[in-house]
């Protein structure tokens, strides 16, 4: 992280104006000769393993510097930014919890106004996003902003300690929807947020997972160049709120898409354009048993058997719809080019 | 050469004049027609501007954050409810220091339900760290919203342009608009130093901890209170090119004899004008107007009340449980001075309430009366209450008697 003084709330990545560090490092031109642009800088204060954080970096990597980025509440927001110290190496703006569509559509209205070649992202939470903030993000697609708004989804509130959330799955564990002699955790279903943001005339809606970032990548580019609203959900493994090892954040996030119980498709209009296949599909207890939110499942009484068909047929019925027994491509195939990208395919 | 427009019209036209880049609103009585007039001057291409049709206030407000932030000059308007929805979003800009104009269109808060005058909606986020001018009349509301476009980039704090709800929005006055090439001249272009840039990456809305907190509102704090100086400066320079002031921080009218003051914020003003002008018999009163409240100008206060014995403040606010707001700020400022007035404060004009001439020999005759608490709601009619709420009305300090042969 760098660190500097400038007003309050404000980090500045330097405080001379002119791109040049005190060092006589000219940010600019180091910016331009890396080979992947990192606009999310190491030292700041995630968990170890946190996949939000490498989400991040990840989108970041793709979308390319000329970006402006409008961040929620949430522990992205949290971690990254201890003043006077930001891990942003793009300029990154944070209001509040639940405005980032309202920010970012106010924030590519002044770019549009001004002339001026910049990609705008909006990053939220999943409480940012399902809950609190979905009313402006559903404004900011109504009203076709262009803007790409990043979910990162660890599925539940974490930066206020593990509350449940809309996005907070069926039966998982959360400090609010705890599992007793009475309840088996949350009695509520994952809000479907993808097939409410797609049902806006929604030009590019997709999920992503960060087991899979050349994947990712590629939907961020695709995402960039459509002139308008898209939506990413990035399934975000969180292991300080799922309970698990911070170095089994990758294996965690690669179950829930083998198991089917998180798909990663990609739609258009609303229309499903393309599903990553499941070669061999595995059964839910794999991706359950290695989290803590779900220990409470595996439990010989009858309600706990009930919940884990329950969940099993959940994933089982997202394999049917989206078509995702396939024979195609290895998902995990790496194979892509990670170029810089410019501002999107309008300023190309 | 003046012309005859509503006051919600000749606001709207004069954000037009300041070239906004931005405009985002949600349509709330009494506002609405100001928001409606930006829109068809977008829509017949008169003005050159991205209007943003939000769907609720807190977004509105949410997007000329964003606005501003990434470089843009950004206007938004609202009342009552819509102010207290963006609330939470007020505060955020006034802390980020982002600079942007609001008009308020000062409405009373639900419940019950009214959508009528008062000016409980701007006095409920008088602590949100924004500047706030209060109009007395459309000329001035036009006048102070360009000066509030410089003001704002001059200070890098957000101005809340207070007009009351209907009194002025929706009333028709000769109004002399500005030449283009006048305000032109009076505002320079928007330029907002830490605006979002790609080459030259800020980071805006950090997390502070207890090491910093306390020094970040001591700069707020700080900026607002110097704010004063660019609030009588645009005042003055916008005088020296028009010829209208409207009395930088406060406006005092009236003999340097009188005993007894007024101090009241916002149309109510003119109503005390004309009262005194039909009355001459009456003892002298020297008018207070409040034009800033925020930054308070606790000092110009103290100046204006020399040689005063009583002042009167009619407030269209209150704070319950607890009494007037202006009136207990007044207080605040005026403690400790020697010689200072005896202060009385009443509520009146609450939900649109008429505050008709006679208010102001009701006021005179409080100023006047040997004893006096220092706040009551004025105009309650006790009959319509059950017995329990039938209270004396004004407390200790009873108001004094109409004199029903001069009530109007
Ligand atoms: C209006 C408002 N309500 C509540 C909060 C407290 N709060 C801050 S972050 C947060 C949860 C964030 O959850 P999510 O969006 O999922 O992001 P995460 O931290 O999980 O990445 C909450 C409840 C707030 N800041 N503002
Ligand atoms: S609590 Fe979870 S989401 Fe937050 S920083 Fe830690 S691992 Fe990341
Ligand atoms: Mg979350």
């Amino acid at each position: 992280m760098c660190g500097a003084a400038g007003r309050f709330g404000v980090f500045a990545m330097n405080e001379s104006g002119n791109g040049t560090q005190p060092g006589g490092v000219d940010l600019d031109a180091l910016r331009r000769r890396q080979p992947r642009f990192q606009g999310l800088d190491g030292g700041h204060r995630a968990c170890l393993g946190c996949a939000q954080a490498l989400a991040a970096r990840l989108v970041l990597e793709a979308a390319g510097p000329d970006v402006a980025v409008a961040n929620a509440t949430g522990c992205l927001e949290v971690f990254t930014t201890p003043w006077p110290e930001s891990a942003w190496r793009v300029p990154w703006l944070h209001s509040l919890f639940e405005n980032a569509g309202a920010v970012a559509s106010g924030m590519e209205t002044a770019f549009k106004a001004q002339g001026r070649a910049v990609k705008v992202l909006a990053f939220a939470g999943d409480g940012g996003t399902f809950d609190i903030g979905f009313q402006s993000l559903s404004g900011m697609i109504e009203r076709h902003h262009d803007v790409l708004y990043v979910c990162y989804d660890n599925e539940a509130y974490m930066n206020t300690g593990v509350q449940r959330s809309s996005s907070t799955p069926h039966a998982a564990a959360t400090t609010t929807s705890p599992a007793g002699r009475e309840r088996l955790g949350k009695r509520h279903l994952k809000k479907d947020i993808l097939s409410i943001v797609a049902a806006h005339h929604m030009p590019y809606a997709a999920t992503a997972s960060v087991a899979y970032p050349s994947d990712l990548r590629k939907k961020v580019r695709r995402a960039v160049a459509v002139e308008g609203p898209t939506f990413l959900l990035i399934h975000s493994p969180c292991p300080l709120g799922w309970g698990h090892d911070g170095a089994k954040s990758i294996e965690v996030a690669r179950l829930a898409i083998e198991t089917g119980l998180v798909p990663l498709i990609e739609l258009e209009r609303g229309e499903l354009i393309g599903a990553m296949p499941i070669r061999e599909a595995r059964p839910v207890t794999d991706y359950l048993k290695a989290q803590a939110r779900f220990r409470h499942l595996f439990v010989d009484t009858p309600q706990a058997h009930r919940e884990l068909e329950h969940l099993q047929a959940l994933a089982d019925h997202n394999i049917e719809i989206y078509g995702l027994r396939g024979t195609g491509p290895d998902p995990r195939d790496t194979a892509s080019a990670d170029t810089v990208r410019r501002g999107g395919a309008r300023w190309a | 050469m003046p012309q005859a427009l509503e006051g919600s019209q000749a606001i709207a036209r004069a954000v037009a004049l300041c070239r906004p880049q931005v405009v985002a609103a949600y349509p709330i009585t009494p506002q609405t027609h100001i928001v409606e007039n930006i829109a068809k001057l977008v829509a017949d291409g008169a003005l050159e501007c991205e209007y943003v049709s939000v769907e609720s206030e807190h977004s509105a407000a949410s997007v000329v954050l964003g606005a501003a932030a990434a470089g843009a000059r950004a206007y938004t308007a609202s009342a009552s409810q819509g102010i207290l929805l963006m609330g939470e979003v007020l505060y955020n800009i006034a802390g980020l220091r982002i600079p942007l104009v609001l008009t308020c269109a000062n409405r009373a808060l639900s419940a019950p339900l009214s959508i009528w005058n008062d000016q409980q909606d701007s006095m409920a986020v008088r602590d949100a760290g924004w500047i706030q001018l209060y109009c007395a009349g459309n000329q001035e509301a036009v006048d102070t919203t360009i000066q509030a476009f410089r003001i704002t980039q001059e200070t890098e704090l957000p101005v809340m342009v207070c007009v009351d709800g209907f009194t002025l929005t929706h009333t028709l006055e000769p109004i002399e608009l500005p030449s283009q090439e006048d305000v032109d001249r009076f505002l320079p272009p928007f330029r907002f130093a830490r605006a979002l840039d790609p080459a030259q990456p800020l980071s805006l809305g950090t997390l502070v901890s207890p090491d910093w907190f306390t020094e970040a509102r001591h700069s707020q704090h700080g900026a607002l209170l110097a704010a004063a100086a660019n609030i009588e400066a645009a005042d003055a320079d916008w005088a020296a090119l028009t010829g209208r002031a409207w009395g930088g921080l406060l406006e005092v009218d009236g003999p340097a004899a009188a005993r007894i003051g007024i101090l009241t914020l916002g149309s109510i003003s003119g109503t005390l004008q004309d009262a005194r002008a039909a009355w001459p018999d009456l003892p002298p009163v020297r008018l207070l107007r409040l034009r800033a409240f925020r930054p308070f100008p606790a000092a110009a206060l103290r100046a204006a009340c020399e040689g005063l014995e009583t002042l009167v403040v009619l407030e269209r606010a209150l704070s319950p449980g607890g009494g007037g707001i202006v009136t207990a700020e007044l207080c605040a400022a005026l403690y400790g001075l020697d010689a200072a007035p005896a202060v009385r404060g009443f509520a009146v004009g609450l939900g649109g309430r008429d505050v008709p001439l006679e208010t102001y020999r009701r006021a005179v005759a409080a100023a006047l009366a040997p004893e006096g608490g220092e706040f009551a709601v004025l105009d309650v009619d006790l009959d319509k209450l059950p017995e329990a709420d039938r209270y004396p009305e004004a407390g200790p300090c009873a108001a004094p008697p109409v004199d029903s042969e001069s009530s109007r």
